[in-house]
């Protein structure tokens, strides 16, 4: 299914778009008000897009520089080259440590690589332990948002979900009793969790640590009470040194959520006293996108969500309409370099508004890739027939000033006797909900013309 | 005098005359010879936004031997007037005295603002107006302040429709939010395209604005089809119409 279809879906139920729409708008609301509390906003995001341009020129020192940083720290790390050898590291190192349950924190990258459905078929239960993640696997959907895993779920919604799940009151949507009744089950998976696997929002080349963000400190907890830690990262998570931690940990929040930092910022220096940390470097694609000189910059994405925040097609569209991992406008870039042909209508489920490209705290130039997107889905025969026909035809009339003349003068003539019935049916999905443009009798050159024709004179006030 | 080779968007030509009439009138009026170029048809966006860069290049070839005569090219769109200065390098980068031609082109209200250096219009529009930002205009041509970013507050559209004795702009919830036209992506995404067009709707609405203008007939043509579909009392016009002082 093709993005437009998905969205006519979900807006066909207007009155929960329209929510959706409001709450994420609600989001985009606070994060401006967090940008604009910050008067060196643009400069941040221009150093941050510029530490991040020249990391990607420099990747392959950079992550060297961190392996052996880390190492020295202590930590394990291991190269995967795609999502399954990524995946087939981490059953290794737990099979190895004979794990049978895992607590893992939001990572946006495990989900990526489909790792819990692995796990589990090897025997391994994991429990998402974000309360958004916690709910849309509950649920038994992928996240709808990569920030806000169940932001197209209403209260009414986790309540039910709940009260299957976890025995919560029938019909109870207190969103205190509800997290309060999640917070007990987490602790429990805690308590028993023979390992704890995280994402990474930044790495440190320079020092080898890396840094995970949380609001509920649940990769905290997920990593102190088992003794093994796996840490799995996207190469593009690396930046050179400490000190460009400030600009991107300043960036994050206020894009993301609005807040000025996330609760908990959590630091990682090789493995605690007695335990072990591996860290999972995975390639999937990137190395590919590293090479494009059209599509290097979305790798620069730090995952805070904003476009999508702002994106006016996602707010109305629901995440589940692009059908892939990372949704909104990145996902519209990363999405088709995967598979061109399953998602070449992601680059086109875009007005081109650059919402998006204002937003982003790296200064990704989002709406442009998206347009070089187009592009490169016309080149690869992916375009409907119709729009390459249509954009054919329509070059060879305009490239003849006399056709266009006669057609459009024809379509004026005849357009307005038509019976409505010819104009407006199924075929034309202008006028499903509009009206045609009215088609006055004659064009402006011919008004021009008249003009020309006849002595000059200010035709101000005329109608 | 400083010649103006007047830029009419293909669909402005021929379906909103009074748009390029009114357009062709403020000009003259700001002291410069205006000259429409019978040659002229599109620019080749429809093409290139769909990724048919190939069919998009002869316009683009074409467009740019038409307007090189003129000191000045002007048109009432901030969407055409973009694709020229911001994706017409892709065709002409290298062809000498490209880049002399993107620094005179202008969409209408820029070069009213910046060049013509228009403070006060001659004219009269007593109703409450709602501005539509369209946003090539304002995201590519940065013709005003966007709400994304931490830039101090500026619109020359704005500007001037205040240059017009009586206009009253309304104040929007959402002040620069796309409207949903977005060329193929009206038809091809019909059902986001429309939602968005009625939630703006709803705004100017909200905000008590009798008259909805933007500086792009793209938008508005979406959002006139819309707005008579479902009978509201909501007029849209062109804010080439408003400055040269047209009646509602």
């Amino acid at each position: 299914m093709n993005h437009a279809s998905l969205a006519a879906e979900f807006v066909r139920d207007k009155e929960r778009a329209h929510w959706h729409d409001n709450t994420l708008w609600f989001v985009r609301t606070k994060r401006d008000k967090a940008a604009q509390s910050l008067p060196e906003w643009e400069t941040l995001r221009e150093t941050a897009g510029g530490i991040k341009a020249h990391t990607m020129s420099h990747l392959a020192d950079y992550l060297e520089e961190f392996e052996r940083a880390a190492t020295r720290l202590g930590a394990q790390v291991h190269w995967a080259a795609d999502g399954d050898e990524h995946n087939r590291i981490v059953l290794d190192i737990l099979q190895g440590h004979g794990a049978r349950r895992v607590v893992k924190s939001k990572s946006m990258l495990t989900e990526e690589c489909h790792l819990n459905p692995f796990l589990e078929r090897h025997g391994i239960e994991v429990i998402d332990t974000d309360l958004g993640e916690r709910i849309v696997q509950l649920a038994g959907t992928p996240p709808s948002h990569i920030v806000l895993p169940a932001i197209h779920l209403k209260k009414e919604d986790v309540g039910q979900l709940f009260h299957e799940h976890l025995g919560t009151a029938a019909g109870a949507t207190d969103p205190k009793y509800l997290a309060e009744v999640a917070r007990g089950h987490l602790r429990d998976k805690f308590m028993r969790a023979d390992a704890g696997i995280t994402g990474v929002n930044f790495a440190i080349a320079e020092t080898g640590g890396f840094v995970v963000c949380t609001n509920e400190g649940n990769a905290d907890l997920g990593v102190s009470l088992p003794k093994l830690h796996i840490a799995s990262m996207g190469i593009e998570k690396l930046i050179p040194r400490a000190k460009d931690l400030g600009v991107f940990l300043r960036l994050l929040a206020r894009s993301a959520t609005g807040q000025p930092i996330t609760t908990y910022s959590s630091h990682f220096h090789g493995p605690r006293a007695g335990g072990e940390l591996h860290i999972v470097l995975v390639d999937n694609g990137r190395s590919e996108l590293l090479a494009s000189d059209d599509f290097r910059r979305s790798l620069h994405c730090i995952r805070c969500g904003a476009c999508m925040n702002t994106c006016p097609v996602y707010r109305r569209s629901g995440g589940f309409s692009y059908q892939s991992t990372v949704p909104g406008p990145i996902g519209s870039i990363l999405a088709p370099a995967r598979d061109p042909a399953k998602y070449h209508s992601l680059p086109f489920a875009c007005s081109l508004c650059g919402s998006c490209t204002d937003v982003c705290p790296v200064k990704i130039d989002l709406h442009h890739q998206l347009l070089t997107w187009r592009g490169a889905i016309a080149r690869g025969g992916h375009l409907p027939l119709g729009k390459r026909v249509g954009m054919k035809l329509g070059s060879l009339v305009l490239r003849r000033p006399w056709l266009y003349e006669l057609l459009g003068g024809l379509a004026r003539r005849i357009v307005p006797h038509l019976p409505r019935v010819l104009v407006y049916n199924r075929w034309n999905p202008w006028g499903l909900q509009r009206e045609l443009p009215p088609f006055p009798a004659q064009s402006f050159r011919q008004q021009y013309q008249n003009r020309h024709d006849e002595p000059r004179q200010d035709s101000s006030g005329h109608s | 005098m400083a010649t103006v080779g007047l830029f009419i968007p293909c669909y402005v030509d021929q379906l909103y005359p009074r748009v390029a009439m009114a357009t062709l009138e403020l000009l003259e009026r700001s002291g410069f010879e205006v000259v429409f170029p019978q040659a002229q048809t599109c620019c080749g966006q429809p093409m290139a936004n769909t990724g048919c860069t190939e069919d998009a290049r002869p316009l683009a070839e074409r467009f740019f031997e038409i307007f090189s005569p003129y000191d000045y090219v002007v048109a009432p769109s901030g969407s055409c007037v973009a694709m020229v200065r911001h994706h017409y390098d892709e065709f002409l980068g290298d062809v000498p005295g490209f880049k002399e031609f993107k620094a005179k082109t202008f969409e209408l209200c820029e070069f009213l603002c910046d060049v013509a250096g228009v403070t006060k219009l001659p004219v009269r529009f007593p109703y409450r107006v709602g501005l539509h930002q369209s946003c090539h205009g304002l995201r590519e041509l940065r013709l005003g302040s966007a709400s994304e970013r931490v830039e101090p507050a500026f619109s020359k559209v704005r500007q001037m429709l205040l240059a017009v004795e009586g206009v009253e702009l309304v104040t929007l919830q959402r002040a620069d939010e796309c409207c949903g036209f977005g060329g193929t992506f009206a038809v091809a995404e019909e059902a986001v395209s429309c939602l968005m067009g009625e939630d703006r709707i709803a705004d100017h609405t909200q905000a008590g604005a009798q008259v909805l203008t933007a500086n792009d007939m793209s938008c508005l043509m979406h959002l006139d089809g819309l707005i008579r579909r479902q009978k509201n009392p909501l007029r849209v016009m062109h804010v080439a119409e408003i400055l040269a002082g047209y009646p509602l």
